[in-house]
């Protein structure tokens, strides 16, 4: 009897928490379509003319072109960092592993203001202007650990004999990769690059600092709310972000599970 | 082909170094040096007529903020008032729908809510905070529910509000690692515990707890330290009312072009962070992160 009051009490508490998580992105994505430029509940007329004048707003183009920009080339640097700090941790034993690991996850455990003042100020010290490059720096080093989480994950459930079977038979090094490792490991890259895009693509913290003049999406949005007049314009390009991250977190999870929390 | 991958075979230690060299050149060589850098200007002083400080060493900054002004004592425990409420709430929140998730729900629910939860986990921080001003906001849907209920409540830009919007947005940072934490609890464990007569909160306070902590731990590594880092959440929900540390790195930076300021202050989340993770290693909280 009390065993099941307790789960009736888990699974509506659980039920309240997620209500609390998705009410928010609810009421972005109906403001979108407020017709008003007034931005309070309840909403009294609903339209979508504000989704055309986003549309062919230039700027809102150029921060989404940007930010695409950003978003792909941190995916590939995070890609090939993340997978061989990946490789070199489960795979081999060496002097300074733990150490390793742990600057991997630096980036993403110290406060964003941090790593943002940090790369500006050495961007600064050795003239490098702010561009699209300086933005991807920034994007690629709190990406790595998404894609080293994942492939680390797969690596340690899989055991490294195969590997040593593979070049027994006589495969090289390269065939090895393609034909043994590739096939196991191709959904948790897959995986960690749509991870690695979703975070990109919304971060705005340490881009604040490594943008310089320039706007991705979440810049222009941040910079948009203090313009009344543009709010109506914002509530479109909000909701639109929230649903183009949505769709490679939920590919993600199709593909890979949510690496560090799915075991076996 | 062949005899090259026979070379790699034999030498393992190459291999190992051509694996670890492109990424210990970025981290170090980018990163690492980097937060040196942040270091060193913090010695540095302003110029007034140009954004490059002078490199003139001194204490200055650290003279500024350490003795000389109390605002940023106050800037600094607002701060870590805020940090804390948030774990605490995160972890109230978090804990039933994580024990609800791995002991309870069956694994295609388990699959559904750790979908739901990591979503909002990767959604757009400030569109998120936006929304929670449209909320929050006087003419928002929180005082419009309530007003609905006979309850007078108006939250627009207070400290009330941006503690629930800190709440809000680092939630999911509590609930993955804390899932994963329980995760990891032997079901064989709690039988065990139960065939030797343990009740239910028995086992709770002395068998699941003590192995779901490294969990709480990672996850309040998280709500804190993003909660020490932010200057958005006190502009957008706070109207830029309370300020906290986040926000006077933000404005020495940017308005005040004073970075050597702004670098020294730094320091002290950059410290506390420190603390809190040297403690957390030792917990053995990483493997959750």
């Amino acid at each position: 009897m009390e065993q099941t009051t307790t789960k009736l009490g888990l699974r509506v508490w659980t039920a309240l928490v997620v209500l609390f998580l998705y009410v928010p992105l609810a009421v972005i994505a109906l403001y979108a379509f407020n017709r008003s430029t007034t931005q309070a509940w309840p909403i009294s007329q609903f339209s979508t003319r504000w989704f055309r004048v986003a549309w062919d707003d230039p700027e809102v183009r150029d921060a989404f072109i940007l930010s695409i920009k950003a978003a792909l080339g941190a995916v590939a640097v995070a890609l090939v960092l993340g997978t061989a700090t990946a490789f070199a941790v489960a795979r081999f034993a060496f002097f300074g592993r733990d150490a390793v690991s742990f600057l991997v996850v630096i980036p993403i455990a110290l406060p964003g203001v941090i790593t943002g003042l940090a790369l500006q100020s050495s961007f600064a010290i050795s003239g490098i202007d702010l561009s699209l490059w300086t933005i991807m720096i920034g994007h690629a080093t709190f990406c790595i650990v998404i894609v080293y989480n994942n492939v680390l994950a797969r690596l340690r459930r899989m055991t490294p004999s195969i590997e040593d079977a593979s070049m027994d038979l006589g495969a090289s090094g390269l065939q090895t990769f393609l034909y043994v490792l590739l096939p196991e490991l191709r959904t948790v890259f897959v995986a960690g690059a749509l991870l690695a895009f979703a975070l990109s693509w919304d971060e705005v913290i340490v881009t604040l600092f490594t943008a310089g003049a320039q706007s991705t999406v979440p810049i222009w949005i941040y910079a948009s709310l203090r313009s009344a007049n543009q709010l109506p314009e914002v509530n479109v390009v909000a909701a639109a972000t929230v649903v183009i991250s949505i769709i490679p977190i939920w590919l993600a999870q199709r593909l890979a599970g949510l690496g560090p929390t799915q075991r076996s | 082909m062949t005899r090259l991958s026979a070379f790699f075979f034999r030498r393992r230690w190459l291999k190992l170094t051509l694996l670890l060299a492109p990424p210990l050149i970025w981290l170090v060589g980018i990163y690492l040096t980097s937060l040196g850098s942040l270091f060193v200007q913090s010695f540095w002083r302003a110029d007034e007529l140009s954004p490059n400080p002078i490199h003139d060493w001194n204490l200055d900054n650290y003279r500024q903020f350490l003795s000389i002004d109390p605002v940023y004592r106050t800037v600094v425990l607002r701060t870590l008032a805020f940090a804390s409420i948030t774990t605490i709430v995160d972890i109230a929140l978090a804990f039933p729908l994580a024990y609800y998730a791995t002991r309870v729900a069956s694994p295609r629910m388990r699959r559904t809510l750790l979908v739901l939860v990591t979503i909002p986990l990767f959604s757009s921080l400030i569109v998120r905070l936006y929304s929670m001003r449209l909320i929050l906001d006087d003419g928002g849907l929180l005082t419009w529910s309530l007003a609905k209920l006979g309850i007078d409540v108006r939250l627009g830009f207070s400290q009330p509000a941006m503690a629930i919007a800190f709440a809000y947005i680092w939630l999911p940072f509590m609930i993955l690692p804390l899932v994963a934490a329980f995760e990891r609890v032997p079901g064989s464990l709690i039988e065990a515990s139960r065939d030797l007569g343990a009740k239910g909160s028995l086992t709770f306070r002395t068998v699941i707890l003590p192995l779901v902590m490294p969990g709480v731990i990672a996850g309040s590594i998280f709500t804190f330290s993003l909660t020490l880092g932010d200057f958005i959440t006190p502009q957008i929900v706070g109207g830029d009312n309370f300020q906290l540390i986040g926000t006077v790195v933000y404005s020495n930076f940017g308005i005040a072009n004073n970075a050597p300021f702004a670098a020294a202050f730094a320091t002290v989340p950059l410290a506390i962070m420190a603390v809190y993770l040297l403690i957390a290693k030792r917990l053995g909280a990483f493997e959750h992160l």
